[in-house]
Formats: structure tokens, C-alpha cells, sequence
């Protein structure tokens, strides 16, 4: 049996025993054997639950371990030289066996490789049969464990509440399990990076070359690969200043607009259409970004007389901007609306426009949440990929010219890492270490917008 | 008390100076107010811009040019063994039956170079197409058919008029000798202009006149398949814990602060995290929806917890209070009670995280769904593509028709968005309550 209908076979085992404890729990409750403490649905699903739940924990472990132990007794098979090698030669090696299991022909292969390909398979059949009579042994022992238990006075009903209660648990640390995942995996190999290149020389090298890596390694010269992250920090940076110098008036003003002066029919109509914006795909913006709104960029620059870069940081940054309207808008949105209402009649009632109102008590009293909303949009931007990808260009260029092509932390992570890599390349592991810095950064934004909010928010009522 | 005495205007005074401000203050407000209203328009206008644009390009990608050709199916020639089946057709010349046909309608022209330049006419996948047209009506061999096939990328982007005839010869496409040809299709009215089969039906091709999204949608719909198996159940069951039982301890405070934080972690970075672990560390193969769907589970679990949590606080104590109070345990109270009257909004923030999940493209490219792939996944354990990746790769390519094909692509793409934001309205809409 495949895993799929192995797994399936536990379930229709599972299910089976439902009815089965449903049953003899009913027939004890129309027999004389007294009051139940638990409905018979309960002790269906205990029997159910004892049967399935070990049964695919197994089946999982299987699943997922058989591979991580098939390459350890792979190594076996490995000839000396390789095990004293480096983690390349011993990666190369097990991508060879891979493609024996495979059946991916490279033409001749080392009799080595063929021999732990050959016991890789066989591996591979032992452990379908093992899976197939322990998971199925397990279920129905398990089953049968938990049917035996069944009678008058077992309370199934706690037990299911409590694995019930267990399975909810586990299902919310699935959220901090995927935040250790994200962190190990950018940590480890970040790490591995800066033990090829010195973290000073990352943190504040002004070039960026890793395409030399190559010619670097083959010794033919022609240039030495530098990895100094500012030129793309900057690029980063300048690409979402341009972004929001384009969404922070529209977005507040609108937000202003729609909270102070729109009648609700036009706010009923405007909010949502604000919000599709914010639906748009990022790569339909790509496309937007480096299809329509680039060359217009270049074309009204060169009737200026100014030098544009076809793929110049203005373009993406603009479209970038137009993609954080919303984000802005509803934020303030928000924050405006929570101002209390006896704020702006103290206003009126002293006499003040509708506009000093909003300039001189309404949005003083709303900055902390406009602030950290314009943080907020950074940080969006800081970390948005696909326009950047599609209309920034990719030389690593430390410019603050709006015109020029700048480049950013998302679009080289995005260019390393797609496609094939080499490994153990500190090209490769460079991205990791972007993306440590891309994390770092995202997530020191969003500590200092929650940390404004906190310390300046006024409480009313 | 303040020690500071008030001296105040006299009232006269006063009324003054509030008369002189009051147009200066008037003029301002009309500013401010036009000021919101400008920002407003320029809102909308980008969005008009944005919409028209992809429109503009889109709808005529949602066509394209066919030559109608009137063949005739030789069953000699095309079933050489006479089997009819996928094998024994191979051995057929089904290029040669439609060259026959194609020179014929151009007079059968003479010469090498005039025949070369005939057959860039149609499309390379003509011959792919008479194959399956014979395989699925076999009673038509040995009559006389007319079929309609696509036209090379070129010849349709010069009948849509982006090629001029102006342009000289060398600077252009397509020679003059085929422009002759196709004007004298058009003249036999073979030429037509309709609704791309191959966009909807084909897959990924470096063709521009056959390629399609069949594969990729194909591939978004696995991957959405996957991503809503694993990120409804663990959303929702973390939402209940968090909200109906998690005391409160530093272990909560963590989950709360985590989900927040991954709330806020740029999309890539979980492509990076997919392609380390899942891929790398647990030596699943790339490019297959299932690594897909994980990855995308785990990015849009922190909306699918946010809007259920918001969901399950919505419902009114007193329903608990009422369940526990007839003797519910908590857990009933909570599967019997509170959930199904969460479920509403429960499924609309699935709906908006799954429209988030559609449109997601950066992920995905990390863990090398961006391959070539021609074949339509047929599981989620197949290599496959999804809809805003290849909308990606095609906007990459070279060819004018492609940029149709995109928009078209992106049409399509905009469509299963806007109708999943319209389904969770609708719902809020419909089952929504207010206590």
C-alpha cells in the first residue's frame, strides 16, 4: 500500500471503530448495566481516537524520518575521501545516489553509488512493508486497547475533552514551531556565511559582486566577488521613500477625507474600492511597474533632458506607493474614527472650522496611530518583492538618484535563490544572510510602531 | 488658580478681528476639503489606470487569430498501420497533410524559400492539433475537414496591426513575401479572430500563440487545496484555544507575540523557510504544490487566527453562559455553541487568506515552482506551476504576444480574486449577526 491509502486505511479503521464503540456503548445503556457517564458518541470517538491518532503519529514519523535515515546509512557506501571531505562532496555524493534511486540516468556511475543506490531501494521496500504492518498493527491494537475500556462508568467523554484540548494546544504552537523554523533556518546558514566573509564586510561593505564568485573560485581573476549589503539597504530604502512619499499624503488625506467629510454613501462606496487595491496581486503591479508605468517614467524624463535608467528606482517605487494606499488609508482610518467625538465638538463649540478641528485636535490626538501606521507601510515595503523583482533592476548600484536602477534586499534574495544553486556557495548563503537582515529589519519596525502606539496612545473615556 | 490674570480683548475688538479672519479661514477649509478630495481622485485614479490598462491588453489577449484550412485526412498517410491509436498516429505526417492544405490555399507557391516562408504561417502546434481532432473523431478519415489552427505568434501580432507594413523589411518580422501571403488569406476570409482556445485549454509553451494557463491554474487550485486543508483546521483550532481555554501564562503570551510577528514577516522570507526546511532539510522534491500549500498555509495562518479570533470574541457571552449553564461541558459548549456560530467569520477570513494565498508569487518562486513545466499536475505531489507565477515567467518574455497573453493571464488571475473578495462579502453578508 502506498502511504496515501495507508493513511486512508487508518481512517476507515478509525471509523470503524466509531461504530463499534458507539454500539456496545448503547447496548450497555439499553442493557441493565446502569447509567452511562458518557454518551455513546463519546465512547465511539474514544475507541476512534485510540485507534487513529498513534496510528498516524507513526505513520508520520515514518513518512518523514525514513529519509534523514536512509542518507545516514547511505554514508556507509561512501569511500573515505568523501567522508573526510567537505559538506559539498558529500552532498554531490548523495544527490548521485538519489538520481540511482531515481532512475535518473547520467550515464556510468561510481560502483559505489550504484551499490547504495541499489540498497537505497531496497531500504525504500522495507520500510513500505514496515510501515504497512506497524501502522496497521498499531491502529488495530490501539483500537482494540481503547474498546476494551469502554463500559458503564468510564468517562470517555473527559478523556476525548482532554485530547481534544492537547490537539488545540499543539495546533497553536504550530505558530511559534514556524517562527523557530524561519529563524533556524535564515540563523544556520547566516552563520555559515559570515564564517566565509567577515559580518563587518557585509554589514558595511559598499559593494556588492557576488556574480565574480565563479571566475573567483576558478582562479581566471577578472574581478574579486564583494559582499557589502549597504548599496542594497540603500536601494531598499530609497525605492520606499519614493513609495511613501507617494502614499502617505493620498493615503492620510483620503483617510481624512473619508472619516470627516464623506457622506456615508460616498464612504460605502470609495472604502471598498480603496480596499481592491490593496487585492491586487503584487506581481500584477510587477507587470504594471515595468510594462506601462517605467517607460512613461524614462520617456517624460528624457523629454526633461534628464538621464533615466529604463528600470530606474522612481518607477517601482511609485507603483510600490499606489500598492500601500490602502494599507495607509484604512490604518489611519481607524485611528482617526477612535478619536472621540466630544474631541471635535469641544473644537466646534469653541468655535473652530471643520478643518481646524481636524488640524489642531483630530489628528495631534490620532498621531501615535498615524505614526505607527506609516511604519507599518515601511516595513510592507521594506519587505515587498515581486514589484521590485520586475521593474527594479539588479545592478547594485549605492545611488540616491531616484533615476538611477537601484536595487533591493528582496529582489537579490529572490535572483540567488531561484533556480539553481551551487552549494555551499558563499553566493548562495549570502541570500540567507539578506534575509536574516530583511527579518530583522521588518520586525524592529513593527516592535517600534507597537512600542509608539503603547507609549503615546492617549486613553479617552 | 493661576496667578495669571486673563487680558482679554474687549468684546468689540474681538468680533473684529474674527470678521477680517473669517474669509481667510473659509478659504482655508475650502483647501483642506479639496485637498481630501483631490487625494481621494488620485486614489481612484490609479486604480482606473491600473484596471484600464490591464483591460486594454487583456481582452484582446482573451482572442486570437485562426486560418481555417480545408485538409484532407489521407488515412494512409496520417495511420500509416491503420490502428488509431496515440502511438501509431505518431508514425503519421500530419505536417505534410497540412502543408498540402496550406499551399494549396496560397496557390501552391513554387520554390524553396517560398514555401519556408509559407509555412511560418501557422503555428508549430498545428500538427499536435489534427492529431487529436483525428483521435477524437476517427470516422472523419479519409473525408475532406476544415480545421482551424492557430497562426504564428508574428503573423497574429501583424494582423493586429502592432506590425506596420511600413516598417522595412529588415527591421520587421515577417517578410513581405508572408504579408503577401496573408493578405490573400484574408481575401479567401480563412482568417478569423476568436476566443484562444490554447489560453484556457493549453499549457506553459514557449510559443506565444500556444501557450496557456491550464497548468497553472490546475497547479493554483492543488496548491490552494492544500494550503486551506492545512491552514483551516490549524487556524481555527488555534483561535479556539487562544480565545475559549489558553490560561493565562508566558506560554500564551509567546503564541500571541509569534503570531503577530509572523503577521508581519515579508512573504520571501517564508519561500526561503519552505526551501530550507521542507526542501533541503526533508528532501521533498521542488516545484510541487504540496510544498507550495504548506508554505502558503503557514504564511496565511496568521490572518485565518486574527479574523477567527475576532469571529469567536464576537459571539456574546451569554451563549456560553446559557450552554454551561444546562450542564455543557466546556468543550461542548465550545464545538456544540460558540464554533458554529463563529463560522461565518471563521470562513470569510479563510476566504480573504485564500485570496491571499491566489495571488502570492514570491514564495513560491523560492521553492522553484518557476520551472518550465509542460505537463498539466495531475496530484499534489506532481511539478506544477500556479497562476500569478506563470503570469511571472510570461511577463519576462519576449514576444509583443505574450504581453497580451499575460494580461490575459492576469484577467483570469483578477477574476478568481475579485469573486472569492465578493464570496466572503456576500457571506458576511448573508449569515452575519448582530447580538
Amino acid at each position: 500500500m502506498s502511504f496515501t491509502n495507508l493513511m486512508l486505511a487508518v481512517l476507515v479503521i478509525g471509523a470503524l471503530y466509531f461504530i463499534a464503540g458507539q454500539r456496545v456503548a448503547l447496548a450497555l445503556r439499553s442493557g441493565n448495566a446502569g447509567k452511562l457517564h458518557s454518551l455513546p458518541h463519546y465512547h465511539g470517538l474514544w475507541a476512534a481516537i485510540t485507534s487513529a491518532l498513534p496510528a498516524l503519529i507513526v505513520l508520520l514519523t515514518i513518512v518523514i524520518g525514513k529519509d534523514l535515515l536512509f542518507q545516514f546509512w547511505a554514508r556507509d557506501y561512501f569511500p573515505q575521501d568523501i567522508l573526510n571531505g567537505d559538506a559539498v562532496d558529500r552532498a554531490i555524493a548523495l544527490a548521485k545516489v538519489s538520481n540511482v534511486v531515481n532512475g535518473i540516468d547520467f550515464g556510468q556511475v561510481e560502483p559505489w553509488v550504484q551499490s547504495a543506490g541499489d540498497a537505497w531501494i531496497r531500504w525504500e521496500a522495507n520500510a513500505v512493508v514496515v510501515a504497512n504492518s506497524l501502522v496497521l498493527a498499531v491502529s488495530l491494537v490501539g483500537g482494540l486497547l481503547g474498546y476494551r475500556r469502554i463500559n458503564p462508568t468510564f468517562r470517555s467523554r473527559n478523556n476525548v475533552e482532554r485530547i481534544l484540548t492537547w490537539m488545540l494546544i499543539g495546533s497553536s504552537l504550530v505558530a511559534i514551531l514556524t517562527t523557530v523554523g524561519i529563524v533556524l533556518s535564515v540563523l544556520f546558514e547566516s552563520i555559515r556565511f559570515f564564517k566565509l566573509i567577515p559580518p563587518q564586510d557585509f554589514l558595511f561593505g559598499l559593494e556588492w559582486n557576488p556574480q565574480f564568485e565563479g571566475a573567483e573560485r576558478a582562479g581566471s581573476g577578472g574581478g574579486t566577488a564583494t559582499y557589502g549589503m549597504v548599496p542594497m539597504f540603500v536601494g531598499t530604502f530609497l525605492i520606499s521613500a519614493i513609495a511613501l512619499t507617494v502614499a502617505v499624503p493620498i493615503g492620510l488625506f483620503s483617510a481624512i477625507y473619508l472619516a470627516e467629510y464623506a457622506t456615508p454613501r460616498i464612504r460605502g462606496v470609495v472604502k471598498p474600492l480603496l480596499e481592491i487595491l490593496a487585492g491586487v496581486p503584487t506581481v500584477v503591479y510587477g507587470f504594471f511597474a515595468a510594462l506601462t508605468v517605467a517607460p512613461f517614467v524614462k520617456s517624460v524624463g528624457e523629454s526633461m533632458g534628464l538621464e533615466v535608467a529604463s528600470e530606474s528606482a522612481l518607477a517601482a517605487g511609485l507603483v510600490m506607493g499606489v500598492m500601500i494606499i490602502p494599507f495607509i488609508s484604512s490604518l489611519s482610518d481607524d485611528v482617526i474614527n477612535a478619536v472621540p467625538q466630544s474631541l471635535r465638538d469641544a473644537a466646534y463649540g469653541l468655535g473652530s472650522t471643520r478643518s481646524e478641528a481636524v488640524r489642531q485636535v483630530v489628528l495631534p490626538a490620532a498621531l501615535p496611530g498615524i505614526v505607527a501606521a506609516v511604519i507599518l507601510a515601511v516595513s510592507r515595503a521594506v519587505g515587498e518583492t515581486m514589484i521590485v523583482v520586475m521593474a527594479a533592476g539588479l545592478a547594485a548600484n549605492l545611488s540616491f538618484n531616484p533615476l538611477d536602477a537601484v536595487t533591493t534586499v528582496t529582489s537579490q534574495i529572490v535572483t540567488i535563490l531561484v533556480g539553481d544553486q551551487e552549494f555551499e556557495s558563499a553566493k548562495t548563503l549570502s541570500a540567507f544572510a539578506l534575509a536574516l537582515m530583511l527579518i530583522v529589519t521588518t520586525l524592529a519596525l513593527n516592535y517600534f510602531a507597537l512600542q509608539i502606539v503603547k507609549k503615546y496612545r492617549e486613553q479617552y473615556d | 488658580m493661576t496667578d495669571r490674570t486673563y487680558q482679554g480683548l474687549d468684546p468689540q475688538q474681538a468680533a473684529e478681528r474674527v470678521a477680517a479672519s473669517i474669509n481667510l479661514r473659509k478659504r482655508k477649509e475650502t483647501r483642506f476639503v479639496w485637498l481630501g478630495k483631490t487625494a481621494v481622485a488620485i486614489a481612484l485614479g490609479f486604480l482606473v489606470l491600473l484596471f484600464a490598462g490591464i483591460l486594454t491588453k487583456g481582452i484582446p489577449g482573451l482572442f486570437q487569430y485562426y486560418v481555417t484550412l480545408d485538409l484532407q485526412l489521407d488515412a494512409q498517410q496520417l495511420d500509416p498501420s491503420g490502428q488509431m491509436t496515440v502511438e501509431s498516429l505518431a508514425g503519421g505526417d500530419f505536417d505534410g497533410v497540412i502543408r498540402a492544405s496550406l499551399y494549396e490555399a496560397l496557390g501552391n507557391p513554387e520554390g524553396r524559400k517560398a514555401k519556408r516562408e509559407a509555412r511560418r504561417l501557422i503555428s508549430s502546434g498545428s500538427s499536435q492539433r489534427l492529431m487529436t481532432y483525428v483521435l477524437d473523431n476517427p470516422e472523419q478519415l479519409g473525408s475532406t475537414v476544415s480545421i482551424q489552427f492557430a497562426v504564428d505568434d508574428d503573423v497574429d501580432t501583424f494582423l493586429r496591426g502592432l506590425i506596420s507594413r511600413e516598417t522595412p523589411e529588415a527591421d520587421r518580422r515577417i517578410s513581405d513575401q508572408l504579408i503577401n501571403y496573408i493578405d490573400a488569406l484574408n481575401a479567401q476570409g480563412r482568417i478569423s479572430y476568436e476566443i484562444s482556445d490554447y489560453l484556457f485549454f493549453g499549457s506553459a509553451s514557449r510559443d506565444a500563440e500556444m501557450a496557456g494557463i491550464r497548468g497553472a491554474l490546475v497547479g493554483s487550485i492543488f496548491t490552494l487545496l492544500v494550503c486551506i486543508v492545512i491552514a483551516f483546521p490549524l487556524g481555527v483550532a488555534t483561535a479556539v484555544y487562544l480565545e475559549e481555554m489558553a490560561p493565562k501564562n508566558r506560554l500564551t503570551e509567546i503564541i500571541e507575540i509569534n503570531i503577530n510577528n509572523l503577521a508581519a514577516v515579508p512573504s520571501v522570507v517564508f519561500g526561503i523557510m519552505g526551501l530550507a526546511i521542507f526542501i533541503v532539510a526533508f528532501g521533498m522534491p521542488r516545484s510541487i504544490p504540496l510544498v507550495g500549500g504548506i508554505v502558503l498555509a503557514l504564511m496565511t495562518l496568521p490572518t485565518i487566527i486574527i479574523s477567527s479570533r475576532a469571529a469567536i470574541r464576537a459571539v456574546p457571552p451569554s451563549i456560553r453562559d446559557a450552554a454551561l449553564g444546562v450542564g455543557a461541558s466546556k468543550m461542548q459548549t465550545i464545538m456544540h455553541h460558540v464554533l458554529p456560530l463563529a463560522m461565518p467569520g471563521m470562513l470569510t477570513g479563510t476566504i480573504i487568506g485564500m485570496a491571499q494565498a491566489l495571488g502570492e508569487t514570491a514564495p513560491l518562486l523560492m521553492i522553484g515552482m518557476v520551472a518550465f513545466i509542460v505537463d498539466v499536475p495531475a496530484g499534489v505531489t506532481d511539478p506544477g506551476t500556479v497562476l500569478p507565477v506563470q503570469i511571472f515567467m510570461w511577463a519576462d518574455f519576449a514576444e509583443r504576444m505574450f504581453v497580451q497573453k499575460t494580461s490575459a493571464a492576469i484577467i483570469v488571475l483578477l477574476a478568481f480574486l475579485i469573486s472569492m473578495n465578493a464570496a466572503a462579502i456576500l457571506l458576511r453578508k448573508k449569515l452575519e449577526r448582530r447580538w
